[in-house]
């Protein structure tokens, strides 16, 4: 039998990352924890690092990147570490003081430069190594709790500091990319501590958070092998959202499969201090929530009723996109909504209607081959960042020319290997799989909202660069905004589950898509236990409160929207079709 | 000996390779400077990113920028004398100026260093 996590109990290091696959409650458990160890009177500072956080839903108050008292508990501050806004104020910052000494249009050339993916990466990281080596922050609090972006975002970011230490001390040419700080000793310093205090087992705990079952399990075992090979070694493991008990075929069916997704735990998650957190009938918003998480359940049941005469599937959403002709779909939303399922019947219903389709995701975490194989008539691929970088560094020796001597080559390397490098072979990638929408229709699985955001981001500003680039831009990289802002060939499904958090969350990214100018018409709710009919009292308890999301979603979307009854069985291969009523 | 400096627009590193395109003259130009620098001729090269207050410092540089703005970067100096804007140099043009055989540019470096007494 596996503990309960009560922080009451435990000695835990100043800084604590949760970390893990999105929708397995790295922000609920996180809240708890800080919830839970600010009322005991220490000092919290709880930080999101997901461009798409939701903090300030769950605490109810608007959140910036210093840290905003939390009114309802004493001692807790919350910051947002929003990368958008933290690269506005260090443009701001390496601007400032030439205004006025140089001309506009020359300022206007350093902020083009200055906006690009690549600064936006460098300021969401400073801001973040601030937090684990400033002084003054470490002697305010007790605790420095950081509820991170999904998987693959947050791999990165902790695995920057070392990246950025590495290349400063290897470069001979002036690291560039980070502007005027590339000469900076204070700045190599502040790098050099993060990577110690990452390290530091005293200092640092992972906090692994998985759901009961096997795919995230297996994806905080790869975050917990990459990360021990950064030297962070101090880890613990928290499975969240366990059930004690069943008493009817959807509870018991629930039950059975989380028992075994536990007696297979991964090897290497086995010899890792774990507890759990049991499942609640309740959803993590509102403090008073989050206070009683790791403490008791409660169940309360709602009265509404369903708006919409019938709910519709997925069926009326396939048929739409068919005979609208779309050719770049995309299905993109928080965490775990199953955004990637979802991508594979879309598919799937597109080719069994007759279309060429191409499916991909964008989602370095995501695996399409475990869902769908190429055998049903469509092809697929996936962005590797790795081969993506090897591929950019063999085109940009090619066109260099044969006549670069040794020397040069190893000159040229040094800049291929900074991590902004990468940034761009992504990006160059992700036009490349765009273009196929020439001759074929392309599903695109995304990563969660904020890794997302920050691609469609650097699509635009990458667009201003190529506009005044003297370089050799390839057409599938110039022709993809434009392809994106065409409504007529463009469609993002935003996918959804019927609990507040994701709907909130879906609808800031729609907010960001209408901003961006690229077309939603679509919404579906997945996982829906209020379509399943369960008379399990937790579980009914949740499907009573779905239906408030439901019928806002339906409102919202004026009837364009869709639910998905939520599966106990995994959903694969031709079984795929049978989402597709 | 004579001392290049290069006034660049707004960059990320200097082969540009951060950047949406490849640009192969400014992959020429970063290598062949790489190579004059490491046999001992002075070169500067200042970005907008990197150095905007070597634009403000540099009087005939900022008297430059203010008047003829960002697109006829890069401004390139032999000493203290503007002697190219809006481009790049060619091997050519960086021999006479060095007063160097351009066959420097095609040759190995460490066989240059040795046959080729660069620094009079």
């Amino acid at each position: 039998m596996i503990q309960d996590f009560n922080p009451q109990n435990i000695t835990l290091t100043k800084y604590m990352f949760y970390t893990g696959k999105g929708g397995v409650g790295k922000t609920s458990t996180a809240c708890a924890t800080a919830v839970t160890l600010a009322d005991r009177g220490n000092h919290v500072l709880l930080v999101s690092t997901d461009p798409a956080s939701n903090l300030q839903d769950v605490f109810d108050t608007e959140l910036n990147n210093k840290g905003v008292k939390i009114e309802a508990v004493p001692n807790l501050f919350v910051a947002n570490l929003d990368p958008v806004e933290a690269a506005a104020e260090y443009r701001e910052s390496m601007i400032a003081p030439f205004r006025g000494k140089l001309p506009d249009a020359v300022l206007n050339n350093m902020e083009e430069q200055l906006s690009g993916s690549c600064t936006v990466e460098i300021a969401a990281f400073n801001e973040f190594s601030k937090f684990i080596t400033d002084e003054h922050l470490q002697l305010k609090y007790d605790y420095i709790i950081f509820d991170t972006a999904p998987t693959g975002h947050t791999l990165r970011m902790l695995q920057l500091p070392s990246a950025w230490s590495n290349f400063i001390s290897d470069n001979t040419h002036g690291a560039s990319c980070l502007g005027q700080l590339s000469g900076l000793e204070s700045q190599k310093e502040i790098y050099r501590k993060a990577v110690e205090t990452l390290s530091d087992k005293n200092l640092t705990t992972l906090v692994l958070v998985s759901r009961p079952e096997i795919a995230s399990l297996l994806e905080v075992e790869r975050a917990s092998k990459e990360l021990a090979e950064i030297g962070v070694e101090n880890q613990m493991l928290i499975v969240n959202g366990v059930m004690s008990s069943y008493d009817d075929n959807i509870s018991e069916s629930l039950y059975q499969k989380q028992q075994i997704a536990l007696s297979q735990m991964p090897h290497k998650l086995k010899s890792t201090v774990t507890y759990q957190v049991p499942l609640r009938g309740y959803n993590i918003t509102g403090v008073n929530n989050v206070r009683s998480l790791l403490i008791k359940d409660k169940l309360t049941f709602s009265n509404e009723k369903i708006r919409a005469e019938s709910i519709p599937g997925l069926k009326a959403i396939i048929e739409d996109l068919h005979k609208s002709n779309k050719k770049v779909i995309f299905a993109m939303g928080k965490g775990g909504v199953g955004k990637t399922t979802i991508a594979a019947a879309i598919a799937l219903g597109l080719s069994d209607k007759g279309k060429k389709v191409h499916l991909t995701t964008t989602d370095p975490a995501a695996h399409l081959k475990h869902i769908i194989t190429e055998a049903q008539g469509i092809t697929m691929s996936h962005i590797d960042e790795e081969a993506e970088l090897k591929k950019y560094r063999e085109e940009v020796l090619f066109k260099a020319g044969e006549s670069m001597s040794p020397e040069d080559l190893a000159y040229v390397e040094e800049d291929l290997r900074s991590p902004c490098t990468q940034e761009i072979a992504v990006f160059r990638a992700f036009a490349e799989i765009v273009e196929k929408a020439e001759n074929e229709v392309v599903v695109i699985d995304t990563a969660p909202t904020g890794h997302t955001l920050l691609l469609l981001e650097s699509t635009q500003s990458y667009n201003q660069e190529i506009e005044r680039s003297k370089g050799d831009v390839p057409e599938s990289a110039k022709k993809l905004l434009p392809r994106l802002h065409n409504a007529d060939e463009t469609e993002v499904v935003i996918v959804t589950l019927p609990e507040a958090t994701p709907v909130f969350e879906a609808k800031r990214l729609e907010e960001d898509l209408r901003r961006a100018g690229i077309n939603n018409k679509w919404w579906i709710i997945n996982s829906s236990l209020y379509l399943t009919g369960t008379s399990n009292q937790m579980l009914s308890a949740k499907a009573s409160n779905e239906i408030e999301w439901i019928n806002k979603v339906d409102q919202h979307a004026n009837g364009n929207f869709a639910v998905i009854a939520w599966r106990t069985d995994e959903i694969k291969g031709d079984n795929l079709r049978s989402l597709l009523l | 000996m004579k001392k290049i400096s290069i006034y660049e627009p707004a960059m990320c590193c200097p082969t540009g390779l951060c950047g949406v395109g490849i640009d192969s003259e400014l992959l020429r130009i970063s290598t062949v400077l790489n190579k004059l620098k490491k046999s001992g001729v002075k070169i500067e090269r200042y970005n907008l990113t990197d150095s905007p207050m070597q634009f403000v410092t540099n009087k005939v540089a900022n008297k430059l920028i203010n008047e003829k703005g960002v697109d006829e970067l890069p401004f390139i100096f032999v000493d203290e004398e503007l002697v190219i804007s809006g481009r790049y140099p060619t091997n050519q043009e960086l021999a006479e100026y060095l007063d160097i055989s351009v066959h420097f540019f095609e040759e190995d470096l460490k066989e240059a260093e040795l046959d080729f007494p660069i620094i009079k």
